[in-house]
């Protein structure tokens, strides 16, 4: 390899994981948390049965899983404006990624409820607790016990999804990788480079989510 | 009369599982309900505790007059705090450790100390024999054990009557006899109980009362002693024949 490259591959390291750090990372961790609060809450409309609210929620989740999110990104950024709905890129990528992923995450939420055996809360209400207090000492936390790994995937599989943001104009890492490119054209280098950097982020997610799991324990069980 | 149940009727998609239950449990009583699978003895136990609503039906539960059908919320958790119950799969809840299990009744529900909420768990738990294991989760006990933890959960909330529901059916045979020794202690102890039951042992020896129900209807019901030596009814009488001859077998 000639030195021109290194040279190119060192300078563009920093500004990488710099966009990296303050865009990719804040998009994914803001967008999470919004798709996990969209999750629980659809998810026990469902597990609770509230009548309408839960034919909306099916209809959210049929809608968003059964159309691609490069699409969704693009209707949002491009078509809404048209109906006067207009919105600037990084919001705009917070509100897809987080409704997106919120989809798929409530199904997972939602599984992970009605796992928790009927039988529990049974005797959750014969030793007097009410609705509330059932799902609080018993059901939440056991859900959130078995959501956990999946939750870390879907956590991992947004990191990656935000790269999708540069189609929207969001100057996150991926795009400005593109940028460098467009200047030194070195698409092979640059672009294993910013490859490496999401590698990076998502092996310290993974340390964290086998980390997370040992911490929470399995309550006596065996290894899930 | 701590409990009397009146016209107790319930069905599932148009099938008529019970058909007029009437029966009455006095203060101290240890009532066996006995009968073959499908005759709605544990219907009959999960309405008085309102895990399943019944179609119609009149609860007297000392000296208050409930509606089974319409009873609201309020009603429904006046009855489940003066009561307990025993489930055939323990329903321990598995993230809580043994203490906790039985705690939580105390605390979240009833709003007492932790302190004195502990006292009273161990005090329950060592009844049953189960002191050693506070720390565990019901993952790591036996079915026996759990069974045992179940109990002292039910035991803590000083209750005026405790439903069991089968308590040894799911048990391997080896493990039955612990729950069976500690319920008799309680039966000694004076604690009102009605059981849902397969043991022909414990409904003879321990138990004050049988009911013997059969296809959604009470067969017959009088003093144990009276049931097993001088049955009324001739269902009652094969039903007798037909498992003591098995547990012969």
């Amino acid at each position: 390899m000639d030195t021109r490259l290194w040279k190119i591959l060192l300078e563009a390291f920093p500004r990488l994981l710099g966009y990296g750090i303050t865009v990719t990372i804040p998009l994914t961790i803001i967008s999470f948390a919004l798709a996990l609060v969209i999750a629980v809450a659809v998810a026990l409309v469902q597990y609770a049965d509230i009548k309408v609210l839960r034919q909306i929620c099916r209809f959210y989740i049929w809608v968003i899983r059964g159309t691609p999110l490069l699409v969704q990104l693009y209707l949002v950024f491009y078509g809404f404006p048209k109906l006067g709905i207009k919105l600037e890129a990084f919001p705009t990528a917070i509100l897809v990624f987080g409704f997106n992923e919120g989809a798929y995450m409530a199904e997972t939420v939602r599984g992970s409820l009605e796992s928790v055996s009927r039988g529990q809360v049974e005797a959750g209400y014969c030793v007097g607790m009410n609705y509330m207090q059932i799902m609080w000492h018993i059901v939440l936390p056991q859900a959130f016990r078995t959501a956990f790994p999946a939750l870390g995937n879907s956590l991992i599989s947004m990191v990656k999804g935000t790269s999708l943001a540069a189609t929207i104009t969001v100057m996150e890492m991926f795009r400005q990788a593109q940028v460098i490119n467009g200047r030194v054209y070195e698409s092979l280098g640059l672009y294993t480079e910013v490859a490496l950097i999401y590698l990076l982020f998502c092996t310290v997610l993974s340390w964290l989510q086998r980390w997370g799991e040992k911490k929470l324990g399995t309550y006596g069980g065996k290894k899930a | 009369m701590i409990l009397e149940v009146k016209g107790l009727r319930k069905s599932f998609e148009g099938k008529e599982i019970l058909k007029g239950i009437e029966l009455s449990v006095e203060k101290g009583d240890v009532v066996a309900i006995l009968g073959p699978s499908g005759s709605g003895k544990t219907t009959t136990l999960r309405c008085l505790n309102f895990l399943e609503t019944a179609d119609e039906g009149e609860l007297v539960f000392d000296g208050a007059h409930y509606d089974m059908h319409r009873a609201g919320k309020k009603e429904i958790a006046e009855i489940r705090k003066k009561t307990a119950f025993v489930f055939q799969n323990y329903n321990l809840f598995q993230n809580k450790t043994v203490l906790q299990n039985v705690m939580l009744g105390l605390t979240a529900a009833r709003g007492i100390r932790k302190a004195e909420a502990r006292e009273i768990a161990v005090k329950a738990l060592t009844h049953v024999g189960m002191a050693d294991k506070l720390s565990s989760y019901p993952a790591q006990l036996s079915g026996g054990q759990q069974q045992r933890v179940a109990i002292a959960r039910a035991l803590a909330t000083s209750p005026d009557i405790i439903y069991f529901d089968e308590p040894t059916s799911a048990l391997d045979p080896e493990l039955i006899g612990e729950v069976l020794s500690v319920m008799r202690q309680l039966a000694k102890e004076g604690m009102t109980m009605l059981v849902v039951t397969h043991e022909m042992e414990f409904a003879r020896n321990v138990s004050s009362k049988v009911i013997f129900m059969e296809d959604g209807s009470i067969v017959e019901q009088g003093p144990a002693k009276e049931f097993f030596e001088n049955p009324k009814e001739e269902r009652t009488r094969e039903f007798i024949n037909f498992i003591l001859g098995q547990g012969e077998a």
